[in-house]
């Protein structure tokens, strides 16, 4: 196993990054790891972009992946992707929403959304972008949109399957358990 | 309030700095806590009110109150803690300068969680300055389990040398999660009140010996501090002596793991006799520090060393290994395999069905603006509405107001008002209305009550009926509140009713009197909408005129010729587009998604 794991989740406010980032944490602790996170609250929840930072492994010291550094970058939306994609290390893999959200500055007009899919191809990004929002419809619960990802990106992380859920069976309320868990696994397949 | 107390006794627990903090108050018999909230520092009483019931924990009306009010339980004996962000600490300066003169009874931490790269604030302001002015002790932790740590070995200090203690942590602290060991709480007996006249009240005669008695406390704690493990060496490879402290020791040991440092966690006093003695040891000294050059002026202007620091480490802005990684070994830089791409990026905005964008709307609309405040509706200085000019610190929107009708008279002020929220108004507007009233101003105050302290995450205030754990408490009544302070003309609107909103701005500002408008309508985080209503547009009706892009919702987005309504995003208990739509192509239906 390699010493440290970095890992960003990123996005935009209000769609589940946090609880993405604790499910992240609590399967990586599972699995016997030191863990940070970090991120940060405030403006970012008013629709503002979202970041967290994941790091685990034997001994961590910065809470904060560096660039060029990340293994795996979780985009709940795929522009929020394309921003922090500098972060990717050379064998990092970005695992994408395939969502747009406008930021409040395209809605306006001051700004334009960019074509993400021609500049992941121009730049030739290793992406897979994710039908997470149709999975989550098809499964009934628009809320699952996260776990769905988490799902998608677990086989690239060294954590065992059993870890992952308990992970999710501990933050998510009983009653929402088993489409979490259903969610999680229609995820994990796209890659399986 | 949900209840969720935490009862684990022992073990490890993934926390954020504020919760460890909040933890660390519990485990170490802390009686009472009370903070206005601020961020990076809110979650520290809000982790008290949730999960620790047995700390007796209150919103203050501002920061100077809350230090206050501690200042009160730490004389009668009680183990206290206060917590603000940075610029709070400037509201509580006032009693913190004279406290540390008079010293705590029971032990006093305050934390101060400064915000280096200002996430959400005014300024980048380093209390570590601060502590060192007000002569209190400055403890900085660089993760979780420190800053646990450090509020037990605070409030020990601050019984034993009787002096505040400043806990200096900031955003990266407050909101990185570690892992914390956890113990159980350790009860402290409340000593009891007993007066003591020369220990708490300076005036002059008692004020020369406390200040006397706080130079002998500095000088006996830096000697102490040198042989406390707050303050370390960590032997390395000695060609570099790194002197670090808080967030940046953890930047420092991951980029440059074999050079020795010197951590240092008591940052006021330095530990002077450590100091020299890992300058002795090294062959040469840099100083890593996020912000103000701190250890590095004080360490060069005690000891005349030659050492690196601020020409290498950026002033401006919050650290991180990239940067700290250039300044100490730039050939281990990573080379970058993808590239840095311009996005357009995503600054925040009012939230769709927030009560603050009708008054934007309509102060927009008849082209006006204002001076604002600290809290969400600062946002009102976003396009498309543009109506917000000012900024300065909490509660400033009304005396700036002042200000400018008194160097440009009531004709230059043109159609400014001041736009503060009810929280910030009961934090420090109330004194500048009260002088407007005093000194004759005729502006109109706008103060937009959306009954929460919403911009730190939504917590009550004295405005609200409900107190930090949720329990019912009095209701302070606005509209009397500013009658009682003179002012005649005070009316009521719903922001949301655009008509009258528009109507009360265009009269009041028209008014050669002062007057205070109060929208009042609850923001949308402190309730559940009841219907799944949600707007569309009949596309036979659009005319494409964009009236309903100025409202500046989120959940209306404009393709090619006509607005769409995103179901996911609207907020049922608003109607605002079906307002300002003129050929009635907007409607509510039932269609919202769960």
């Amino acid at each position: 196993m390699k010493p440290v794991t970095n890992v960003i989740i990123c996005g935009t406010g209000g769609q589940g990054i946090l609880l993405a980032s604790e499910v992240l944490c609590a399967a990586a602790r599972a699995s016997g790891n030191d863990v940070k996170k970090s991120e940060v609250h405030g403006m970012a929840q008013r629709g503002g972009s979202v970041s967290s930072h994941v790091r685990f492994g034997e001994k961590i010291y910065s809470p904060l992946v560096e660039k060029g550094c990340a293994d795996l970058i979780l985009a709940m939306e795929k522009m929020e992707g394309l921003r922090w994609s500098s972060y990717l290390a050379p064998e990092g893999k970005l695992v994408a929403c395939d969502l747009r959200i406008n930021p409040m500055t395209v809605n306006t007009g001051l700004a334009e959304y960019p074509d993400v899919d021609g500049i992941m191809i121009e730049e030739e990004l290793p992406v897979s972008l994710i039908p997470a929002v149709e999975i989550a419809e098809e499964l009934g619960n628009m809320k699952v949109v996260n776990v769905v990802l988490i799902g998608a990106v677990s086989p690239h992380l060294p954590m065992e399957e059993a870890h992952w859920h308990e992970a999710i069976s501990h933050r998510v309320p009983a009653k929402y358990l088993e489409v979490n868990l259903e969610a999680f696994r229609r995820g994990r397949e796209l890659f399986g | 309030m949900r209840k969720k107390l935490n009862t684990v006794e022992e073990g490890t627990l993934l926390l954020s700095g504020n919760e460890a903090v909040a933890r660390g108050a519990w485990e170490y018999g802390v009686h009472f806590a009370a903070a206005y909230p601020g961020t990076p520092s809110t979650e520290i009483l809000e982790t008290i009110g949730e999960e620790y019931g047995e700390i007796d924990a209150q919103w203050a009306p501002n920061e100077k109150v809350g230090l206050e009010v501690i200042a009160g339980a730490s004389f009668a004996g009680a183990r206290v803690l206060s917590a603000m962000k940075h610029v709070g600490l400037n509201v509580a300066a006032d009693p913190l300068f004279t406290l540390s003169y008079i010293g705590a009874t029971g032990g006093i931490v305050i934390i101060s969680a400064d915000d280096p790269g200002m996430h959400s604030s005014q300024n980048e302001q380093d209390n570590r300055l601060m502590g060192k002015a007000a002569k209190v002790v400055v403890l900085e932790p660089s993760d979780s389990q420190e800053a646990k740590d450090m509020v037990g070995e605070g409030l020990r200090i601050s019984e034993e040398y009787d002096t505040p203690v400043m806990l200096r942590m900031t955003t990266r602290i407050c909101h990185s999660k570690s892992l914390v060991n956890v113990g159980p709480r350790r009860e402290v007996p409340v000593k009891g009140y007993k007066a003591d006249i020369r220990k708490r009240v300076p005036i002059p005669a008692h004020a020369r010996v406390m200040h006397s008695r706080v130079e002998r406390r500095l000088a006996e704690i830096s000697a102490w501090g040198a042989e406390s493990p707050l303050n370390r060496i960590e032997e390395g490879d000695t060609s570099i002596g790194i002197i670090t402290s808080g967030i940046s020791y953890q930047y420092v040991k991951e980029v440059y793991p074999e050079a020795s440092v010197l951590k240092i966690g008591i940052s006021n006093p330095l530990p002077w006799d450590l100091v020299e003695k890992f300058i002795g040891m090294v062959d040469r000294v840099v100083f890593v520090e996020e912000n103000e050059p701190h250890l590095e002026d004080s360490i060069k202007a005690r000891f005349l060393i030659e050492a690196r620091g601020k020409d290498i480490i950026p002033i401006e802005g919050e650290l991180n290994p990239e940067i700290v990684r250039k300044a100490l070994r730039p050939e281990t830089a990573k080379k970058l395999t993808w590239n840095d791409i311009q996005l357009p990026l995503r600054p925040p905005s009012l939230c769709p069905g927030c009560p603050h964008r009708g008054a934007f709307y309509c102060l927009s609309r008849i082209k006006g603006s204002s001076t604002g405040d600290i809290g969400c509706y600062t946002l009102g200085l976003m396009p498309p509405y543009n109506a917000l000019e000012t900024t300065v610190c909490m509660g400033a929107a009304i005396g700036v107001l002042s200000g400018i009708e008194n160097a440009v008279g009531r004709e230059g002020m043109g159609k400014l008002v001041a736009a503060i929220g009810e929280s910030t108004f009961v934090h420090s507007g109330i004194t500048g209305l009260i002088d407007m009233v005093y000194n004759g101003n005729t502006g109109t105050v706008m103060i937009m009550d959306n009954s929460l302290t919403a911009m730190t995450g939504g917590q009550h205030n004295p405005t609200t009926g409900r107190n930090l754990r949720g329990e019912e408490a009095p209701v302070l009544d606005l509209e009397e509140l500013v009658r009682a302070c003179g002012v005649s003309n005070v009316r009521v609107v719903d922001p949301h009713d655009l008509r009258e909103m528009e109507k009360a701005l265009k009269e009041e500002i028209e008014r050669d009197q002062l007057s205070v408008i109060i929208t009042r309508r609850p923001c949308i985080m402190s309730y559940r909408p009841g219907k799944r209503s949600v707007a569309s547009v009949d596309l036979e009706k659009c005319i494409g005129c964009r009236q309903c892009m100025n409202l500046g919702c989120p959940a209306i987005s404009w393709e090619e010729d006509h607005p769409e309504i995103s179901r996911l995003l609207c907020w049922p208990n608003c109607n605002m587009c079906v307002q300002v739509c003129p050929v009635d192509a907007i409607s509510k239906d039932m269609g919202g998604l769960e």
